[in-house]
């Protein structure tokens, strides 16, 4: 993944969901739609593949709170917890990014 | 063992959630569940003319009874005409079901005749949405839509179901139980303590209350709770009617078409109790300078409203209802004197003035007019414009969930076919739609469903053959450049009326016109009542769009205190 244009402290989300084709459109359009951004998405399916993981790399602003409101409210999402902005996943990403 | 398509296990789910009126239009891909509700006894379908009038005829449905209602449409261009009743049913928590045809699943991504991404498309439109992929998942969708629609903050779902779900064989052995709303979120006995210190020492309390209250069904104690601590009221365009608009401790709506004095009183708050409210631009005004001196003690179903737009000292994700019955008891009752005297010497000075409401051919004086003739339980709907302001500003609203307007979309086309929706339900009731002329050509083609139903819907048409909405905002902030918000030409809405099967009178020249308005709401059925009115005519005070509340154009020039 690209170098973050900004410097700004980061967040990892990482949202516990249902694994259909639709989640990912519903959790990136709310974050699209409510102007958020989000600089990192990975996502796989765990367990026996009802359910997934997805794990977003955000901005730490003062909106975070009301975006993981927002997000815990879609339907298919079970559980969300918060990271530090160096958590592993994205770590490991950018360094096969970059290779 | 049971065995049935899931076009006909559809139906028989949708009559056990208790749905007994589907408004929609029939297409190539829905045809099998349309052949299915054919040989429903429980189920009467409305044929509506277009998409949109079938989803706010839901929505009529919807606002009056407080149930999830069901409205269908085909693949394509059926399901997009869909999208805009469904994002006001969003913005206004309007408990409504879509179902949608959808091209069969081997041909989806295909660009197949009639299709659309309408599960994509209708994502940000709705409370949640499915795309069915098999006729055993409807066991478990269709249930769970009306759980989600009713659940928390209601919404509009929709259900996206091919062709080929609708003609597939089931086998089950048992219906899922019918969907149920979740049990309403807990709250602590700490957060009320808190909540009833923070109402009993304050100097200068403001009650703001909105459709929360009146969907939770907690208007007579939000009454109680105003009474007991003689607290000012002042509700949202959602919350109107939750107290009576005589009621003593009313100040009517708040915001951008608010008397001037609920909007000054406000400013000087020292304590907003914000129930079922969402601080909605058209309420605050300029966000950061509305209640400057106020705290905020905010209590609403959706926690993402707590702390969107205004940070409370105390937010309480709860419903108001329950609520209200905890917090009762534990407030203080209080004249409020000071409070008391100066909410009244601000009402005498700055009320809100409504010209010529006593002359039934003006346009506040035919909402008052109409108003005499309708009773408590009654339903007013409105379109969007000067006209929905007016009735917000004039009309005696006396009962919670009679009022049905789109507030959060606005979306002008609403009134018609709401009221429609209305009477369908409510067929003993009046139900009357104030609406304009720009509003209702969105949506005319429901006169041919209001005559064919025989609906007792009343529209009073207000004309200015103008977008007087528009025409007001180019006078104030354009530099008086009317553009493009006049029409030329100046249809005959009567004849356009009787053309589509229903009675029209036109008030304009009328020998008796107090008479002939009588007569009409003496007699069943829908009527078109026609009035010309003149564009110049403002709605005030007005404040501007992103301008602080304080900042009232018309009404309140001297608003210095």
């Amino acid at each position: 993944m690209p170098a973050s244009k900004t410097t700004s402290p980061k967040t990892v989300l990482e949202l516990h969901v249902n694994n259909h084709p639709g989640v990912m459109s519903h959790v990136c359009g709310l974050f699209s739609r409510r102007a958020y951004n989000v600089e990192g998405i990975a996502c796989l399916p765990e367990g026996g593949g009802e359910t997934s993981r997805i794990w977003l790399l955000v901005e730490d602003s003062n909106r975070l709170n009301q975006m993981v409101t927002q997000v815990t409210k879609l339907q298919d999402v079970h559980r969300v917890n918060r990271h530090p902005g160096n958590h592993q996943v994205f770590g490991q990403l950018r360094d096969i990014m970059t290779s | 063992m049971k065995r049935m398509t899931g076009a006909e296990a559809t139906i028989r789910l949708l009559e056990r959630q208790g749905i007994h009126i589907i408004p929609g239009i029939p297409g190539g891909t829905n045809l099998p569940l349309y052949d299915a509700l054919s040989h429903s006894e429980q189920i009467r379908h409305v044929l509506a003319r277009h998409e949109q009038g079938a989803g706010f005829m839901a929505q009529g449905m919807a606002r009056t009874s407080g149930t999830p209602q069901v409205f269908m449409a085909t693949s394509g261009p059926g399901a997009t005409n869909t999208l805009t009743a469904l994002a006001d049913a969003k913005l206004d928590s309007v408990p409504i079901i879509c179902i949608t045809g959808q091209v069969p699943t081997s041909m989806i991504g295909s660009d197949a005749f009639q299709e659309v991404d309408i599960y994509g498309m209708s994502i940000p439109a709705t409370k949640h949405n499915f795309l069915v992929r098999s006729a055993e998942e409807l066991l478990t969708v269709i249930p769970e839509a009306f759980r989600i629609a009713a659940s928390d903050r209601p919404g509009p779902v929709l259900i996206d179901i091919p062709k080929d779900v609708q003609t597939a064989m089931l086998e089950f052995e048992q219906w899922p139980e019918p969907g149920k709303p979740n049990p309403l979120p807990p709250f602590s006995w700490d957060d009320i303590e808190k909540a009833a210190k923070m109402i009993n020492a304050a100097q200068r309390p403001f009650l703001y209350i909105g459709g929360g209250v009146v969907q939770s069904g907690a208007s007579e104690l939000a009454r109680a709770l105003a009474e007991k601590t003689s607290i000012p009221v002042a509700t949202t365009l959602m919350g109107l009617g939750a107290l009576p608009s005589d009621h003593p401790l009313c100040l009517g709506m708040l915001g951008m078409h608010a008397a001037p004095c609920t909007n000054l009183l406000l400013e000087e708050s020292d304590l907003l109790i914000a129930l079922g409210v969402r601080f909605d631009d058209r309420a605050t005004g300029k966000a950061d300078q509305f209640c400057p001196g106020a705290q905020i003690l905010h209590v609403d179903i959706d926690p993402g409203e707590l702390d969107k737009i205004k940070t409370p000292l105390l937010g309480i994700t709860a419903d108001a209802k329950q609520v209200l019955e905890s917090l009762l008891p534990m407030v203080e009752k209080r004249p409020r004197r000071q409070w008391s005297e100066r909410v009244s010497r601000l009402r005498h000075s700055h009320p809100l003035d409504l010209p010529r409401a006593d002359d039934i051919m003006a346009p506040y004086g035919i909402i008052q007019a109409v108003s005499k003739l309708m009773e408590d339980d009654d339903i007013i709907t409105t379109d969007v414009g000067q006209h929905q302001m007016r009735t917000a500003q004039a009309y005696p609203f006396r009962r919670p969930g009679r009022w049905l307007t789109s507030g959060g979309l606005g979306t002008m086309g609403f009134g018609l076919p709401a009221a429609i929706g209305a009477s369908l339900a409510e067929p003993e009731r009046t139900v009357v739609c104030f609406s304009g002329d720009g509003s209702l050509m969105m949506n005319i083609q429901e006169l041919a469903t209001a005559a064919e139903h025989r609906t007792n819907v009343k529209i009073v048409l207000t004309n200015n053959n103008a977008l007087g909405l528009v025409q007001q905002q180019q006078e104030l902030f354009y530099g008086n450049r009317l553009f493009a918000s006049d029409y030329k030409h100046s249809p005959d809405f009567a004849a356009i009326a009787r053309g589509f099967g229903l009675p029209a009178v036109d008030l304009d020249g009328h020998p008796d016109p107090e008479g002939e308005l009588k007569r009409i709401f003496s007699e069943q059925g829908p009527c078109l009542i026609h009035l010309p009115v003149n564009a110049s005519d403002g709605v005030y005070p007005m404040v501007p769009p992103g301008a602080a509340n304080r900042e009232m154009i018309g009404g309140a020039e001297h608003a210095c205190i």
